[in-house]
């Protein structure tokens, strides 16, 4: 039987072929290099992927525009309030929806707060697996902090959902300020330490500068995006060159590096983190108090059906708990109203008619939300480069056809050109500086 | 130069491989004869477009309604910060277009995932075999004559071959 991979039918007969992963420590989930190897040094590798590989777009086309949206937050699952955001501002590109100005303020704080999140555990990942377990440690710890924000409001650290198609799903959290403010506080604090123990440390400097080194041309080429693009010199950011939501309104700067290697990588997230922080000190500076809910003496829903037998009731409707940040007086905030794109008001659909027949009409089979026909791509900045969509509707309540542009897919799709001719300690920064997330990578 | 006359230079350029030129959302679209696309997207990445990046690659399956598969091209300029979208129409009952491979490195993965998926082939690909599925998988999942759930029969184990 012929071999299956090319690097077995290219490799000399006299040099070893092993494989690395899929389940290797340093894999990062799912990936397999197979190395042809003379001693320590690499002559030849091939990566095969799609050990997580789940019909993510086979899905999408079986489930409602609003149903697959949960999905989404699998795909890259360290920053899944980016994928939420580039899904949803597609599908508003497609529908003409104008998203209210708080909720796009909201969009913002959570897209830089995941963008850090996505940063920390890249670099937390790289430095630990070249022996900086405290970085680890530390990244990790900040990384709590962020992610304390984000549950506080969202009620999950990962699978999210909360950035909706027309805005967000509910309102931040009370408490979101003093959170906010420690967190941004704590990871300043984490940023200057580890930017002491590894900036010029000569073990990290070793094994990172001048190691996975790329040209501009090559990482064109292979279409990077994201901080890996901008590591080697290409100040290329998609919130610059295609300002969405308030970013054309903030003041932030694209750090760039030279020479496109580990190091620069390193660096160019590093400083990242520091423009989200004052992205996120000017959203938060931005942002007023929710807006106050009325008082008075709030009744059941089932007290309010009784009692519109005769008159319809005019107190405050009781909601669950979970409904926090939901409540009607605070929609026109956070949703765009001018068409149901939203789940409708639940004080509505739990006590009157119209009401109840709106919230049938959204979740039917067929109804729904259902964009004209056409096709469309829409791209965010996420935490590994350019997260786009591609939709195509056939003027149903599904999609006919949804394809994501994952950023890693190219990213990775250059690491067996980078690790050709060095050693096979060489693969681990690497293969981390990348920061490959299986999720996206497969989908 | 602004958009449209980007597009109206581009037409020029490239002369009888566009068929048609769309407007999809605020975003121009340029079909191209699919015997074109080659010549056509050599061109495209040369002076004066200069869309050094491949942003994308996917496919439609249209082969129920119309008989063909529709392959969904984003190039991106840096110089003009411009995103462009080609298509190219290929039957649905023997799909095949050139390969883009040598022109972008990026076109080995993405033309291998959409063999993969539509099984559209990719004349003068060095290396079209299966991406994100596996050697020995049967059909190609993203066609829309493939079941959603279809369950494939189990690799057997190397002892057993």
């Amino acid at each position: 039987m012929d071999p299956l991979f090319r690097i077995q039918r290219q490799a000399r007969p006299e040099s070893m072929l092993i494989n690395m992963g899929p389940s290797h420590p340093a894999m990062h989930g799912t990936l397999r290099i197979m190395l042809e190897l003379d001693a320590e040094r690499i002559l030849n590798a091939e990566c095969e992927i799609g050990y997580l590989h789940r019909g993510f777009e086979k899905t999408c086309e079986n489930r409602t525009y609003f149903n697959l949206l949960v999905y989404t937050d699998r795909l890259n699952y360290v920053s899944p309030l980016i994928n939420n955001l580039g899904y949803a501002m597609t599908m508003e590109k497609m529908l003409g929806l104008a998203v209210p100005e708080r909720a796009q303020l909201i969009r913002v704080l959570m897209s830089e707060l995941s963008r850090i999140a996505d940063h920390l555990t890249c670099l937390g990942a790289m430095a630990m697996e070249n022996g900086a377990f405290t970085v680890f440690l530390y990244m990790m710890k900040a990384r709590e902090f962020l992610w304390d924000v984000v549950e506080f409001t969202t009620g999950a650290r990962m699978t999210t959902s909360y950035i909706r198609i027309g805005g967000v799903r509910a309102d931040l959290h009370p408490g979101w300020r003093e959170a906010l403010a420690a967190a941004v506080a704590e990871t300043r604090r984490v940023l200057k330490d580890v930017s002491g123990l590894l900036d010029r440390n000569s073990i990290f400097i070793g094994r990172t500068r001048g190691v996975g080194a790329i040209s501009r041309e090559d990482a064109l080429s292979y279409g990077w995006t994201g901080p890996c693009l901008r590591s080697a010199g290409v100040p290329y950011d998609v919130r610059k060159a295609h300002p969405y939501l308030v970013y054309d309104r903030l003041a932030f700067e694209v750090p760039v590096g030279e020479n496109g290697d580990n190091y620069d990588r390193y660096i160019v997230r590093m400083r990242e983190m520091e423009q989200s922080l004052r992205l996120l000190e000017q959203v938060a500076a931005r942002l007023p108090d929710a807006a106050p809910l009325g008082d008075g003496p709030e009744i059941e829903p089932a007290e309010a059906i009784r009692r519109s037998r005769g008159e319809r009731a005019t107190e405050r409707i009781r909601l669950s708990p979970n409904l926090e940040g939901y409540e009607k007086e605070r929609l026109p905030g956070l949703v765009a109203t001018d068409r149901p794109v939203a789940v409708p008001a639940k004080e509505d659909a739990y006590t009157t008619m119209e009401g109840l027949i709106g919230h049938f009409l959204f979740f039917m089979n067929g109804k729904g939300i259902r964009p004209p026909k056409g096709d469309v791509y829409f791209s965010v900045e996420g935490g590994n480069g350019e997260v786009g969509f591609y939709i195509v509707s056939d003027g149903t309540d599904r999609p006919y056809r949804l394809h994501l542009r994952a950023p890693c897919f190219h990213i990775v799709s250059a690491l067996d050109e980078l690790i050709k001719g060095r050693l096979v300690a060489d693969i681990i920064p690497t293969f981390g500086s990348m920061n490959m997330i299986a999720g996206e990578l497969d989908r | 130069m602004g958009p449209e006359t980007l597009i109206e230079a581009v037409r020029t350029k490239l002369g009888p491989a566009v068929e048609a030129v769309e407007d999809s959302f605020g975003d121009p679209v340029i079909l191209l004869r699919a015997d074109a696309v080659r010549p056509a997207f050599a061109a495209l990445r040369e002076a004066p477009f200069d869309f050094a990046v491949l942003l994308d690659l996917t496919c439609v399956d249209l082969a129920a309604a119309e008989g063909r598969f529709e392959l969904v091209y984003h190039l991106y300029s840096l110089s003009r910060n411009v995103r462009l979208r080609l298509k190219a129409s290929v039957p649905a009952d023997a799909p095949a277009v050139d390969s883009l491979v040598g022109l972008w490195k990026n076109a080995e993965w993405l033309e291998r995932e959409v063999y993969d998926m539509f099984g559209v082939r990719f004349e003068g690909h060095p290396y079209l075999r299966r991406l994100l599925t596996y050697e020995g998988f049967e059909g190609h999942p993203l066609r829309k004559s493939y079941p959603w759930r279809l369950a494939q029969p189990r690799i057997p184990l190397k002892d057993d071959a």
